[in-house]
């Protein structure tokens, strides 16, 4: 059982939302991914604003809207619009059948500011992907890092949230976040480096680590095998491939009445 | 029977590496169904004495290698007396190409020595193969910042020397379009999988590039070996084409005769 916690429609061939992801279906079929989440629309837009992210999570919900049961979607927000985003939120979320959020890099997750969106998307039991990275040359003004991850997940304890890319460079990643019980390591999303499961099945335990895969841009193959190719246990690698994400999302699932 | 010519032996210098024990990394290929694997050394990257660096390259490939690594010397033609290095390549060790890392020695593939250095391979018909970059960027060591080779002068150099095969290894996240055509319209130049990205990359990259040129790499023990495998299956090839991208094209350009 093999659920992606992260898919995009960008860099995928097709001219609408609906031939997009069926062109993504043939592959994930072809691999064994049996779910899939996708966020974003495209083109990739790094600070949308209300309309514009409002017209992004509309490409998502047309392409899942075939997909039911298969495909789910999580609403991209940008925590600079709070109050737009709260009614996007109600929008997707609470009115419609999108089951988790999206923050980028329009700014960072550690000013408190963010917050409101934080405990309504928790009120409707969304689950929350964060973005993150730590680039040796430097980040974008509101990329966040694992460490404002860090600092905001203490803000809401009982809040899951997903550390994005495990900061990409995974060795920082898992230090900043090893310490937030609340935080989980998406490891979708970079290079097929060897060691990285391991390091975070060392570090956070196998029941906080997420497979990924970050398409169009990258590939099935990559990120499936840095949990195919991790020398740690079977059972941990079903948790990660799979049994994590499934057990984040069954609180909102069962909700939408989805099977799962 | 898979053929892999992307392979590196000793440490990596940043961190310890899953596999990076000649043994265990010979086992891991075996199990994985793969019969060959030309390999080049990390140490290649920042030691300057190569001749050694070389030297337990050949002992490792041939008292560990199992009959399936194939040595690939390192060349850094900035050092003094790099001609030498060649030399012992070809004819103390019997190697068939060498690896060159342009960004880690700090030259241009549009300098004096490298024209040199590809004359010699010609020459003597040893292959080349030249490593983009070793690592995403934005995760190099503060200190170790390195660019990614630039491919530029490449498609000139090669016109000059007749026959000589060269192969571009983790060139795949980044060379695209008319800057890949402008490398692979000489049919002496092959690619390999290691860093390609995107789903069904090599169906996708065949719209670019002639299957013949393309080639099966992994960049174990950097990458999870399972990476490039699980690509075989992502694009459907079709048994012939996979014959030929995962063995048939290396054997052709690389293999003694
Ligand atoms: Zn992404």
């Amino acid at each position: 059982m093999i659920w992606d916690l992260h898919c995009h429609l960008s860099g995928v061939d097709g001219k609408t939302a609906d031939e997009r992801i069926a062109q993504l279906m043939v592959y994930a079929d072809r691999m064994g991914v049996e779910r899939l989440v996708f966020f974003m629309g495209w083109p990739f837009l790094t600070d949308p604003t209300p309309e514009q992210f409002r017209k992004q999570n509309d490409q998502v919900l047309q392409a899942i809207s075939h997909w039911h049961d298969r495909a789910f979607g999580f609403v991209y927000l940008n925590a600079k619009y709070v109050d737009e985003s709260i009614a996007e939120l109600d929008r997707y979320v609470k009115n419609g059948p999108m089951i988790g959020v999206k923050l980028w890099v329009a700014s960072r997750c550690n000013d408190p500011s963010i917050d409101p969106i934080i405990k309504r998307a928790a009120d409707l039991k969304a689950l929350i992907y964060q973005h993150t990275w730590y680039k040796t040359g430097g980040n974008l003004i509101g990329e966040s890092t694992p460490g404002d991850l860090a600092l905001m997940a203490k803000r809401h304890p009982d809040v899951p949230l997903i550390c994005g890319h495990t900061g990409g460079d995974f060795e920082l990643g898992l230090r900043a976040i090893q310490d937030s019980p609340n935080v989980y390591a998406g490891i979708g999303g970079s290079d097929p480096t060897a060691g990285i499961t391991e390091m975070a099945v060392r570090t956070l335990g196998a029941d906080r680590v997420l497979y990924g895969s970050d398409i169009g841009g990258r590939s099935f193959s990559s990120q499936l095998a840095k949990v195919q190719g991790a020398d740690i246990p079977e059972v941990s690698k079903r948790l990660i491939l799979g049994g994590n994400l499934k057990r984040l999302l069954t609180p909102i699932l069962k909700e939408k009445g989805i099977k799962v | 029977m898979i053929c892999d010519v992307n392979v590196y032996l000793s440490r990596w210098p940043f961190r310890r590496l899953p596999c990076d024990t000649t043994s265990e990394l010979v086992s891991k290929l075996k199990r994985s169904q793969i019969s060959r694997a030309y390999a080049g050394s990390f140490d290649g990257l920042l030691y300057k004495d190569l001749r050694a660096v070389n030297q337990r390259l050949y002992d490792d490939c041939k008292s560990q290698g199992a009959d399936l690594l194939i040595p690939v010397g390192s060349i850094n033609p900035t050092l003094p007396g790099w001609e030498d290095d060649v030399i012992a390549c070809h004819e103390q060790w019997k190697m068939t190409g060498i690896r060159l890392h342009p960004n880690y020695h700090e030259y241009e593939l549009s300098s004096p020595e490298t024209k040199k250095l590809f004359a010699m391979a010609a020459e003597r018909g040893l292959f080349i193969q030249i490593a983009m970059r070793m690592e995403d960027d934005r995760t190099q060591h503060k200190l170790m910042r390195i660019p990614d080779v630039n491919f530029e002068a490449l498609p000139g150099l090669m016109k000059e020397q007749d026959g000589l095969q060269v192969t571009i290894l983790n060139g795949m996240k980044s060379l695209r379009g008319a800057n890949l055509i402008r490398l692979t319209e000489n049919p002496n130049l092959t690619i390999e999988i290691a860093m390609l990205e995107g789903v069904g990359g090599i169906e996708k990259i065949m719209e670019q590039v002639p299957y013949e040129q393309i080639l099966f790499g992994s960049y174990f023990p950097f990458f999870y070996l399972e990476s490039s495998l699980n690509k075989l299956k992502e694009s459907q090839l079709g048994m012939e084409i996979e014959k030929q991208i995962t063995w048939e094209n290396a054997q052709k350009r690389f293999a003694k005769t």
